[in-house]
C-alpha cells in the first residue's frame, strides 16, 4: 500500500485516497473548432510512461482536496506533491505533456517553465522511506 | 549427499538460436500471444522465416500470471465473435499442438448479487444466445448444485441472486500453453529468440524496417507487437501513441487441497474470481489497483479485500492459507476491448489492450493478428477492434458488460 503525503493532512494509507490519472489535461479552450483526432487524444490518450508520471489524487476520507503528486511507475516511489494548477516541480528535465490539447492555446498549468511552487512538498532528497510500498 | 546421478535433462521443447541479421516478420514479446501469433504466421501464412524476441524468459510476463479463465460469454457481438472463436480454437488446440495442455471445460459462472446484476446477466445470456455462444442463467438453488461450496443464503451483505453459466468455457495450464505453442514454432523453424529487449526501431520515413535490440540489429520487414502491459513504452519507441493505461493486477493461490470446487466462479459486484487448479491450489484474481504502474505488484489492500468477498462466498476458505501473491502488468483501454491493427507506423502492426482478460484470447489474438501482419489488413474478426475505433467513436464497450470484474 503507498503511503501518500497529502498536502494538507500529512501521511496517510493509500485506501483514504482515490485516483484520478494524468495531471495537467486541461479541457480544450476550442472544442468546436477539434478534429476528430484531436477530440480523441483529448477523450481517450493518456501518458503511460514507465517512470516519473504527474497524477492527481484527492483525499476522498480527509481533506476531500485535490492534489497533484509525481511519483515513479516503477518503483512506486513518491518524488513530490504540490498544487493543482501549479506546473511540475520536474518539468525542466521533462517536457510537459500536452496529450489531447493540439488546439488550445498557451496554459499556465502546462507550459511547464515556472519554478517550482513554494507549497510545493518535495521529498526527493529524504531517505526516509516516504511515500514507498509497505 | 546423494551418491545417485541426476536423469539426464528431458528434451528441450524449442532451440535457443543466435538472432539472425533479417527476418521476414519480427514479433515482439514471447508471451501467449506473440507465439500463438508466431505459430499461425508460419502455420496459415507460411511465413517461417521469423523471430518472436522475448526480453527475459519465454512466457514468464502476463501468460504466467493470469488465472486461466477460458471463456466467450462477452455481451456486444464483436466481442463475442472474436472470443467465441478463440473458445472454438481452444477445443481443437491440444490435438492439433500434439500437447495436453489440461484444457477443462468445466464451466464459469458470473454471479449476481444485486437486481441490477440480474437484469444485465439475463441481458447478457440472450445477447449470447443469439450469437451462438452457450449460456444458461441459473436461480440461486441451481448455482448451489452446481457448486455446493458456495454460500447462497441471503444474510450476507451480497448474497447470490443467480448467475449466468457457460458450461463450455473452463481452464488450461497456462505455461504448458506457451510451451506447446513454441514447441510447433520451432518445429516449423521459427526462432525464438529470449533475453532479446527491443531498444528501438529503424525506420525509413514512416515505415519500419529494422528493430534495434540488446543483441544487435535486426533488420526486418514487418514487425507485430505483443508486449501487453509495455505496448506503451515500444509505441512510443517506434514514435506513436496508444490509448492504453497500465495497471498492476494481483492474483493469489492457496496451498494444495483436495477437490472442493468443481467450477469456475466469478463476480463482477465483490470482485473476485476462482478456480481449483489441477494439482489442489485455490486461484484467485483481484482487481486493478487504480493508479498507473509497471512494478508487477499492487497494493495489498487490493488483496485483502478480494480474499474478504472469497471467504463470505466460500466460508470454507476461511481456514486456508495464501501461499504467494503476485502481480502482472495489464493494458487497459477505456472501453475494455482490445487493439488488434495496424498502426500510424507502415508495416508495424499492434495487439495490444487486452487488459485483465487475454488469456483466453490467445488463439484468436494469434489468428487475426498474424492474419494482419501477413496480409497488412485485418481480419473480420478483429476489423473492429482497431485503433481507429478511438476516432470514429466505434467502441467496443465491454466495461461492466462482459461479465468481467475489469
Amino acid at each position: 500500500m503507498l503511503l501518500i503525503p497529502c498536502p494538507n493532512c500529512g501521511p496517510r494509507d493509500e485506501t483514504e485516497f482515490h485516483y484520478g490519472g494524468q495531471a495537467h489535461v486541461p479541457y480544450p479552450e476550442n472544442p468546436n473548432e477539434l478534429t476528430d483526432t484531436e477530440w480523441s487524444r483529448y477523450l481517450f490518450y493518456r501518458e503511460n510512461p514507465k517512470g516519473i508520471f504527474a497524477e492527481r489524487w484527492v483525499h476522498s476520507t480527509g481533506c476531500r482536496q485535490w492534489f497533484n503528486m509525481l511519483r515513479d511507475t516503477v518503483s512506486y516511489d513518491i518524488k513530490a506533491v504540490y498544487k493543482m494548477g501549479t506546473p511540475r516541480p520536474d518539468s525542466s528535465s521533462r517536457a510537459t505533456p500536452e496529450t489531447g490539447t493540439a488546439s488550445t492555446g498557451p496554459d499556465s498549468t502546462t507550459t511547464g517553465s515556472a519554478a517550482p511552487s513554494t507549497s510545493t512538498t518535495s521529498i526527493l532528497s529524504t531517505t526516509a522511506p516516504e511515500g514507498a510500498t509497505k | 549427499m546423494s551418491t545417485q546421478h541426476l536423469p539426464e535433462h528431458p528434451d528441450f521443447l524449442w532451440r535457443n538460436p543466435e538472432p539472425k541479421s533479417s527476418y521476414d516478420a519480427v514479433v515482439v514479446g514471447g508471451g501467449g500471444h506473440g507465439l500463438a501469433t508466431a505459430y499461425f504466421l508460419a502455420k496459415n501464412h507460411g511465413m517461417t522465416n521469423i523471430a518472436v524476441l522475448e526480453k527475459g524468459w519465454l512466457a514468464g510476463g502476463n501468460m504466467a500470471r493470469n488465472t486461466t479463465i477460458i471463456r466467450s460469454n462477452y455481451l456486444w457481438d464483436e466481442s463475442a465473435a472474436i472470443y467465441e472463436h478463440a473458445l472454438k480454437l481452444w477445443e481443437i488446440l491440444p490435438e492439433e499442438l500434439e500437447y495436453d495442455f489440461l484444457f477443462s471445460q468445466r464451466g464459469v459462472m458470473n454471479l449476481a448479487h444485486t437486481l441490477g446484476d440480474v437484469r444485465e446477466s439475463i441481458r447478457r445470456v440472450g445477447a449470447n444466445k443469439l450469437n451462438g455462444v452457450d449460456a444458461e442463467w441459473l436461480d440461486p438453488q441451481q448455482v448451489k448444485e452446481l457448486c455446493p461450496i458456495l454460500n447462497i443464503r441471503d444474510n450476507i451483505r451480497y448474497p447470490v441472486m443467480g448467475a449466468t453459466y457457460q458450461p463450455r468455457a473452463g481452464i488450461a495450464k497456462h505455461d504448458h500453453v506457451a510451451w506447446a505453442f513454441a514447441r510447433k514454432c520451432d518445429e516449423m523453424g521459427v526462432d525464438i529468440i529470449q533475453n532479446c529487449e527491443v531498444t528501438g526501431f529503424l525506420k525509413d520515413g514512416d515505415r519500419v524496417v529494422g528493430v534495434k535490440t540488446n543483441r544487435g540489429t535486426i533488420n526486418t520487414e514487418k514487425v507485430g507487437l505483443c508486449a501487453a502491459g509495455h505496448s506503451s513504452v515500444l509505441a512510443e519507441m517506434a514514435g506513436f501513441q496508444l490509448p492504453i493505461q497500465s495497471h498492476p493486477l494481483q492474483a493469489l493461490v492457496s496451498e494444495l487441497h483436495e477437490p472442493v470446487h468443481p467450477t469456475v466462479v466469478m463476480s463482477n459486484h465483490v470482485h473476485v474470481y476462482v478456480s481449483q487448479a489441477h494439482k489442489g491450489e485455490l486461484v484467485m484474481g483481484a482487481g486493478v489497483d487504480s493508479y498507473n504502474g509497471y512494478g508487477q505488484r499492487g497494493s495489498f489492500h487490493v488483496i485483502e479485500q478480494q480474499m474478504a468477498a472469497a471467504v463470505e462466498l466460500f466460508p470454507i476458505f476461511a481456514r486456508a492459507h495464501v501461499l504467494r501473491t503476485w502481480g502482472g502488468i495489464v493494458d487497459t483501454t477505456m472501453d475494455a476491448s482490445p487493439i488488434v491493427g495496424t498502426t500510424p507506423v507502415e508495416n508495424m502492426f499492434v495487439n495490444c489492450g487486452w487488459g485483465t482478460g487475454g488469456f483466453k484470447g490467445t488463439p484468436a489474438a494469434g489468428m487475426t493478428f498474424a492474419h494482419t501482419i501477413a496480409t497488412g489488413a485485418p481480419h473480420a474478426l478483429n476489423k473492429p477492434f482497431s485503433l481507429e475505433r478511438f476516432e470514429t467513436g466505434a467502441l467496443i464497450d465491454e466495461h461492466g458488460a462482459a461479465a468481467v470484474a475489469h
